[in-house]
């Protein structure tokens, strides 16, 4: 497995004080968290320093990664020693669900994470516990509602008592309508119901599994909310003079009626056309003009013409 | 594989149909009740209705909730922290969304040649 320098991940030298690498983490984890981040690939930043952050801060877990010794480089192959880790005791990492990489797993153990407790007090419950995964989902789905297929990285406990991450597909019929950052409650799919007696009315039960969804770019609507857009373009003399054109909608080409005196910019709402959420939302067809070439002599000519027809100065307004 | 794991599973859209007790809200997001009612008390959530003297959140404080405790847990964040936070992710999202729409039909042609 590579070799991880957890110093040079956070950016701190080797004899750096717990003040210095906490501050170094605070920086980076705002600089890379998902939720606040439009960096690329923030959400591999942002698990790296999380658990270069985790060996760091717990005296423990840096002294004994730091008896490997120097002499090692970021991504070189590495076998932890068989001695590694004796003598120190590792405390719960309490780091959530998190994945960390074979590097961390083979010295501080999976273990450590999977019985550790999180320091706001993990919930125990009866019922096995709700597990939650994001998507990406084309908006098509949304639109006509049908079944797609998820993989998802579930962590889960293992016979051991380990905590592993292992791949699960799901094929799951999309309810028509959903919205970004919606929810599919999938009800009994979460984490089987701990221990086998029964006692607590929901002892026994499975968790729910809720999946977050969120549209990824489409080819011709913008969404916002329950609302889409489409950008149409048009010539000049259809929004000048008024037509009717052909539109297409997510519930099929539709002919679109131009009122005479449009411009670029101007919002054309087809209620109800939108998201078929409950309530629906509209389609707004917003116009753009596109000039059409002028490539040939009968085209310039044309323009030369309407030159001459038109007295029209755009730049009346300022004052040029 | 038998062919009922081929059939698609299916669920409601959650936010939809939902009322969420402090209890359920909890367990869902793993975390005590306790947090939950700070979370109340730091204005981090709103709470939709009471009845028969109990709070009741809508189904979007699920997705509030978990990016609340993400935040607090990832950021190392107070709940004055996280409430602030939350409020200026939603102004940014709301900014986005209307930079998006005033964007629209003024678009620049792509080969702009000079």
């Amino acid at each position: 497995m590579e070799f991880k320098d957890y110093y040079k991940v956070m950016g701190v030298a080797r004899d750096a004080t717990e003040a210095q690498i906490k501050q170094a983490y605070r920086k980076l984890a705002r600089k890379y968290h998902p939720d606040v981040s439009k960096e690329k690939n923030a959400e591999a930043h942002f698990k790296e320093v999380g658990e270069a952050y985790e060996v760091l801060k717990s005296p423990e877990k840096r002294a004994a990664y730091d008896q490997l010794g120097p002499g090692h480089a970021a991504g070189e192959d590495f076998r932890p020693p068989p001695d590694f880790g004796a003598g120190f005791e590792f405390s719960g990492a309490g780091a959530g669900n998190a994945s960390y990489s074979d590097f961390f797993d083979s010295l501080f153990g999976a273990q450590a994470r999977a019985g550790s407790s999180d320091p706001r007090g993990a919930f125990r419950a009866g019922r096995g516990e709700d597990h939650h995964a994001k998507v990406l989902l084309d908006l098509d789905a949304s639109l006509q509602g049908g079944a797609r297929t998820f993989t998802l990285r579930v962590p889960e406990i293992d016979a051991e008592g380990r905590l592993v991450s292992k791949e699960r597909v799901l094929n799951v019929q999309v309810p028509k309508g959903i919205l970004s950052g919606q929810n599919i409650r999938l009800a009994g799919q979460g984490a089987r119901a701990p221990g086998q007696g029964a006692r607590a009315p929901d002892e026994g039960t499975a968790g729910d599994l809720f999946i977050e969804v969120e549209f990824q770019p489409h080819a011709l609507y913008r969404v916002d909310g329950r609302d889409l857009y489409l950008e149409l373009p048009v010539t000049p003399w259809e929004a000048a003079l008024g037509a009717t054109v052909k539109t297409p909608t997510p519930t099929g080409a539709v002919d679109l009626k131009i009122p005479a005196g449009s411009h670029a910019g101007s919002k054309l709402r087809l209620k109800g056309r939108g998201i078929p959420a409950s309530p629906a939302g509209d389609f707004y067809v917003v116009l753009e003009i596109a000039l059409p070439p002028a490539d040939d002599e009968k085209s310039k000519a044309a323009y030369a013409a309407m030159a001459r027809a038109l007295p029209f100065n755009p730049r009346a307004g300022i004052g040029a | 594989m038998s062919s009922s794991e081929n059939r698609p599973l299916s669920g409601a859209i959650f936010e939809e149909s939902t009322v969420l007790t402090v209890r359920e809200l909890s367990r869902m997001c793993a975390v005590e009740e306790r947090h939950i009612v700070e979370y109340v008390e730091e204005g981090v959530l709103n709470v939709a209705e009471v009845s028969a003297d109990e709070w009741h959140f809508s189904g979007s404080a699920l997705r509030r909730t978990r990016l609340a405790l993400r935040l607090e847990r990832d950021l190392e964040l107070n709940l004055a922290g996280v409430a602030l936070a939350l409020q200026l992710i939603e102004e940014l999202e709301r900014l986005r969304g209307e930079l998006g729409r005033s964007e629209l039909g003024t678009r620049r042609p792509e080969a702009d040649s000079l």
